[in-house]
């Protein structure tokens, strides 16, 4: 008979620390899926960002390393500049890479690392305990924004893959969601297609999930799937953007 | 014998890197270590290795976190207020038990000060200088020709030890052009066989993590034991220093890196007049080398520091002697040079 599911080599057997509803278990799995698929677990590491994911390395089961908040991006160009021969991808939140990494996030895809991106967008800060990420939407209510996110206090949602998009050297950019099974496949597609790039040689290219966080936007995990579709995606919508 | 060639202390530094097997070299523009990047830019295309000019020293000292992890002997350089940037990474990389370089061209501070020689980040050094309970090995190079042999011995400690080394100069030794001769030693660049904790990809072997989180209560205070037990290793086996005339010395001049040249010239102007003055002179600022201060500890004893700063490293002498011979202080910044003369003027007040 034909083996149709099975636990991801490339994923430890282990319970994670997420929240229930989180998009982060999904998100993990669908890299370890490709990993294995790819057949690139002897070839692959990972840099995991500070935030939500910063023990993702205890859940895949590669090589892996930690970067400081917001330097993934410097890390992996390190790792990669050093080993072209190895498939190197960083994890990243919203904080992560749009915040405080913004320097090394637009500089690496300047640059055109032959790197891979996995850009998880849920709007607000987890670990430290929901404030305004620079993707929350406007009047969407967190600790650092009680009222809701105002333009004249806190500026607009800042759309980084659309930015990121205007640089030459970036050649591939999707964005995708996580808020139904028909999503979640497409987003699969789109974090596979990142990976070949790199496979390939093609250059820089990122995936931006978005990604629910049903306790830091204070809703069950139903609803939560419900808001990304409703509400987030006409800020962010999904779809390859470079 | 190779013949003596002219180059500048930042040439010499990023040379001896070269040499010593550094094949990863990111950094970020700052006087007065400019001619060490360019040499880089230049010399290691020759070799194979990776030049990058970051978009900050942010992204300088952690490409460099990168490139260790994944087995590289890597470097970054910087001056002042660069080197107060890069301490983010630098207590990651000491977190992580990495290997890796930096060098300190040291200019004048606080702030964007300016652009002239200082050695006021003896503190950021030598203590700390980032978040946690952290040392990196400080070296520091008086001459243009101890400047490149140092980067030798700097690879090798931070390999040995999988800790950050720290080369503090400043703007007067990198800017100095002296004859220098180079060895004739390469170093095997590729160290990776001796790395096992590298990231190579997970072939034949199980996953390497490199971290510097620990979230199970205790561990990280064990981990942290294991850091101070070969912080403990490093003082004991690796003081470094250079002496001169202690035997009979009452006079102990005590100064490193530029500075001691400027010393030296006065303890041996006044030997020949008969005086009895020594010379310590540190090359290792951390480990602080203790067993160059068991010199004819008594009262009678005056230890000068004289220092490019307001006193840093006058208080690794002062904690070293613990009161058992006087301990005396010259020093200028901001630019200021302590000269000879000022040297010379400071000893005959104390002689008095």
């Amino acid at each position: 008979m034909e083996k149709v599911f099975s636990h991801p080599k490339s994923l430890r057997n282990v319970s994670t620390h997420y929240c229930a509803g989180c998009g982060h278990g999904i998100a993990h799995r669908l890299i370890a899926e490709i990993v294995d698929e790819l057949g690139i677990r002897e070839r692959v590491i990972g840099v995991a960002p500070v935030g939500c994911a910063v023990i993702a390395y205890d859940y895949w089961d590669f090589d892996c390393s930690e970067a400081a908040h917001g330097r993934a991006l410097a890390v992996a160009t390190g790792i990669k500049r050093v080993r072209p021969q190895n498939i190197v991808f960083t994890y990243q939140g919203d904080g992560d890479l749009a915040a405080i990494g913004t320097n090394e996030t637009i500089h690496a895809a300047n640059r055109g690392e032959n790197v891979t991106v996995i850009f998880i967008n849920n709007a607000v800060y987890g670990m430290t305990g929901g404030q305004m990420a620079p993707t929350t939407l406007l009047g969407q209510k967190t600790t650092t924004t009680p009222l809701g996110r105002e333009i004249k206090l806190h500026g607009y949602p800042l759309k980084i893959s659309e930015m990121l998009a205007l640089l030459p050297a970036v050649k591939y950019i999707e964005r995708v969601s996580l808020h139904s099974p028909p999503e979640i496949i497409k987003a699969k597609e789109a974090i596979k297609l990142a990976f070949q790039n790199q496979i390939d040689n093609i250059g820089f290219s990122l995936v931006e999930i978005l990604s629910p966080c049903p306790t830091y936007w204070d809703m069950p995990p139903k609803k939560a799937l419900d808001w990304i579709k409703e509400v987030m995606m006409k800020e962010f919508p999904i779809g390859r953007i470079k | 014998m190779s013949k003596k060639i002219l180059m500048t202390g930042n040439e010499a530094i990023a040379e001896g890197a070269i040499q010593a097997g550094c094949r990863f070299y990111a950094g970020y523009p700052i006087t007065p270590q400019n001619e060490l990047p360019a040499y880089m830019a230049k010399r290691m295309p020759e070799v194979e290795g990776v030049f990058i000019q970051a978009e900050s020293e942010l992204g300088a000292i952690n490409m460099v976190f990168g490139a260790s992890a994944a087995g590289a002997r890597a470097m970054t350089s910087s001056s002042s207020p660069g080197m107060s940037l890069k301490q983010e990474g630098i207590s990651y990389i000491a977190g992580a038990e990495l290997p890796a370089v930096i060098v300190n061209v040291m200019r004048g501070g606080p702030g964007l000060g300016n652009i002239w020689p200082a050695q006021s980040d003896y503190f950021q050094a030598t203590r700390s200088g980032g978040h946690g309970d952290y040392h990196s090995i400080v070296l520091a190079p008086s001459c243009v020709q101890e400047a490149y042999e140092l980067m030798f011995l700097a690879f090798d400690l931070a390999d040995k030890y999988r800790t950050p080394a720290i080369i503090l100069g400043d703007g007067m030794l990198g800017q100095m052009m002296e004859p220098i001769r180079l060895s004739a030693e390469h170093r095997t660049p590729n160290t990776e066989h001796r790395k096992k904790w590298t990231l190579t990809g997970c072939k034949g072997r199980s996953p390497n993590i490199v971290k510097s989180f620990y979230m199970v209560e205790g561990d990280l205070e064990k981990f942290n034991l294991t850091l101070q037990r070969k912080y403990k290793t490093i003082q004991q086996k690796e003081e470094r220093f250079e002496s001169l005339f202690l035997d009979d010395a009452r006079i102990i001049l005590v100064a490193y890196g530029s500075m001691a040249r400027i010393a030296k010239s006065v303890v041996n102007n006044l030997r020949k007049k008969g005086k009895k003055v020594g010379l310590v002179r540190p090359i290792t600022l951390w480990p602080f080398p203790q067993k160059a201060f068991t010199y004819n500890l008594s009262p009678k004893t005056y230890y000068l520091v004289i220092e490019m700063s307001y006193g840093q490293m006058l208080e690794d002498v002062k904690l070293t002697i613990n009161g058992k011979a006087k301990v005396e202080f010259l020093g200028r910044a901001g630019g200021g040079i302590p000269t000879e003369e000022d040297i010379m003027n400071k000893i005959k007040r104390i002689s008095v």
